[in-house]
């Protein structure tokens, strides 16, 4: 038996669609194999897992607030990943907004107005910008990998967050433990409900970046450049585009996105800076971009399925009793059934026989 | 000099297993695969390690299962870019957030149970050699497999016809299909070889260097192994070198927290992290040492035409 790719004339448009439904059923199936192995009835461990966190208002609220920040990062990784910059360090971007943007409730505690709540997300989405023109400056001057610069600063980023909480930082009344004055009034996102559910500003700006985005990819020139400079970097100089812009315009679109959900995550549901604010939405999100195929609106989509994910790890924990670190491993499945799957979009796979590969000429 | 030793003799632990993951790397790289998952394997390989060892009693069957993990998640890796063709880098990221969680759910159980430490060499009256003794006699077993595995390394690559073939692969993989080797073939061993490097760099983590299991205790260092193939510019004796390198700037920022002076603990954490950014940045400014080294294929699928 072996495998042959046979490559299409051009880019099969269905697969690009079926692809990641394919990779998402075959998670679910290796999910019910891990749960069976685990001792637990693999159909009543999935629908806990993966239904429960549908069936009410509470947990529908609970999934907006965690797909949120994975929309907003996602789909800045979309419009990058499809450039080809491999920025991966959106983790240490979403800590820079939040520290940056909690200068406000740490310096000015008693600033209660609008311009407070302007201010905060303003600064949120500079800090992460800042932090991603790091690896952008370098991969443009120096030609130092993006990739593992980006990632560096991911833990320079957590460490520096660390030493503000617990040191210079620290709530002087939080009897020692290491966080800041809890945000409060207009340094909190503001809530508006939705029928039943309340949603926060954050998923507001979150749909409207993915639309501002999916327009900018399908509408623009700019679009257009970061789709030829990431499919052919050569076509793309000759029509004039530079390489080193495009490098800074998504450092600067994804860390800025990264940051605003790194603020929107402290001023919401974190309410303070602590030493860990993210479940490592920074990382999640690099599997929403892929399952969303490179596509800001499908990010949208992608962020509410793997948001299911961290809610039903922590569903899995409290009804199953499994831990909720399984949350990880469905999201790493996943995206490695993603990547196997898209295959199908280039080739034709088929599957031979190696006695019979001999013989015939297919 | 009492202090100077037991700095030495960490700064020996804390660079093996960066050595292990970037040696291994080194050769993954140098037939044309870029395998960013190295932190992945190393943490799956740490947690088994740790658990084989505590299950059998014997660490030796710890280091055997790290290696085994860390064949075992390359091995997928390989699956997904060479016969599937998928993208490196992104199949690479998969890898290590897969490697990260699998290693977290495997790890629950194990949290804060004691681990076992491999025996350090003793060889009667040499061990026992004041200073120098213990730095070059005393060591576990997988230190001195390490300095091995980089000889064999830069024998094998630079010195053998199987050294040939497999930079030829990585550097024209054309050529070398048109001259009948398997490209996909040497690819995959190369790739198996990385990730049995990995393994093992991970398992030396939990069995020497802090034996136990610590959730995250990888701490970056598959990225930074991955950093220093592009600062040795693919060459194995300089991969080493700057294993070593790294392992003191670590030990030096630990024992400086040690010292109780006034810098904060999180600056001197973060300094192995910053050092790589500036040792990327040194190396990769120099373009005509980037393009005389860089294996000429790394990183593009190859399909061979039937």
């Amino acid at each position: 038996m072996r495998l042959l790719l046979e490559k299409r004339a051009e880019r099969s448009r269905r697969m690009i669609i079926l692809s990641p439904l394919m990779a998402v059923g075959l998670t679910l199936l290796t999910g019910a194999i891990i749960f069976a192995l685990l001792g637990l009835n693999p159909l009543r461990a999935l629908f806990v897992y993966f239904v429960e966190p549908l069936t009410s208002s509470w947990s529908i609220e609970q999934l907006i607030v965690k797909a949120t920040p994975l929309a907003l990062i996602g789909a800045g990784l979309a419009v990058s990943f499809r450039a080809n910059v491999w920025n991966i360090g959106a983790e240490g971007q979403l800590t820079a907004g939040a520290i940056l943007g909690g200068l406000i409730p740490v310096f000015f505690p008693q600033w209660q107005s609008p311009l407070a709540l302007f201010f905060m997300l303003a600064l949120g989405i500079l800090g992460g910008m800042a932090w991603a023109s790091i690896p952008a400056v370098l991969k443009n001057r120096f030609n130092a990998n993006e990739i593992l610069t980006s990632l560096m600063l991911v833990y320079v980023a957590q460490l520096i967050l660390d030493w503000l909480v617990r040191g210079p930082w620290r709530d002087p009344q939080g009897y020692n433990f290491p966080k800041t004055v809890s945000f409060s009034g207009w340094q909190l996102l503001p809530q508006f409900s939705l029928g039943p559910i309340y949603i926060n500003l954050g998923a507001i700006l979150a749909v409207a970046a993915a639309m501002a985005l999916a327009f900018l990819m399908a509408r623009t020139l700019k679009g257009f450049e970061i789709r030829v400079m990431g499919n052919s970097p050569r076509a793309g100089r000759f029509s004039g585009f530079s390489r080193s812009r495009t490098v800074w315009f998504c450092f600067f679109l994804a860390g800025g996105l990264a940051g605003l959900a790194g603020i929107c995550e402290v001023m919401s549901t974190v309410g303070q800076l602590q030493p860990s604010i993210s479940p490592g939405y920074g990382f999640t999100a690099i599997i929403v971009a892929f399952l969303g195929r490179l596509n800001p609106l499908g990010a949208l989509v992608a962020a509410l399925a793997l948001a299911i994910s961290y809610l039903g790890g922590e569903g899995a924990q409290v009804a199953l009793g499994v831990s909720d670190k399984i949350a990880r491993v469905f999201q790493g499945i996943l995206l490695f059934y993603i990547l196997a799957c898209d295959t199908l979009i280039l080739y034709r796979v088929k599957l031979l026989k190696s006695s019979s590969a001999a013989t015939s000429p297919a | 000099m009492n202090e100077l030793l037991s700095i030495i003799l960490t700064i020996i632990t804390a660079s093996t297993p960066l050595l292990l993951a970037a040696i291994g790397e080194l050769v993954v790289e140098r037939s044309g695969v870029l395998n960013l998952g190295v932190e992945g394997m190393m943490a799956v390989g740490a947690v088994c390690g740790f658990g084989a060892a505590l299950t059998t009693g014997s660490p030796m069957i710890g280091i055997l299962a790290a290696i085994a993990a860390g064949m075992i998640l390359s091995l997928l890796f390989g699956f997904l870019t060479l016969t599937l063709v998928a993208n490196q880098v992104a199949t690479g990221l998969a890898l290590t957030l897969l490697g990260l969680g699998v290693a977290g759910l495997i790890g629950v159980s194990f949290v804060g149970q004691p681990g076992l430490k491999l025996p350090l060499l003793q060889i009667p009256g040499l061990t026992a050699i004041p200073f120098l003794g213990p730095v070059i006699f005393g060591q576990d077993v997988l230190v001195y497999a390490s300095l091995a595995i980089t000889a064999l390394v830069a024998y094998a690559l630079f010195r053998t016809k199987l050294g040939l073939i497999i930079r030829a692969v990585g550097d024209s993989h054309q050529s070398a299909h048109a001259l009948g080797y398997g490209v996909i073939p040497v690819r995959y061993a190369c790739v198996l070889f990385g990730g049995a490097c990995a393994g093992l760099a991970g398992g030396y983590l939990s069995l020497a260097y802090t034996p136990q299991w610590i959730e995250n205790m990888t701490a970056g260092r598959g990225w930074i192994a991955l950093a220093l193939v592009v600062f040795a510019s693919w060459l194995p004796w300089r991969v080493a070198i700057g294993a070593y390198l790294f392992g003191t700037v670590m030990i030096l920022g630990f024992s400086l927290q040690g010292q109780g002076i006034g810098i904060p603990s999180q600056l001197l954490s973060s300094l192995p992290y910053i050092v790589t950014i500036i040792a990327l940045v040194i190396i990769s400014g120099n373009r005509a040492l980037m393009r005389a080294n860089t294996p000429a294929c790394l990183g593009q699928p190859f399909v061979p035409d039937r």
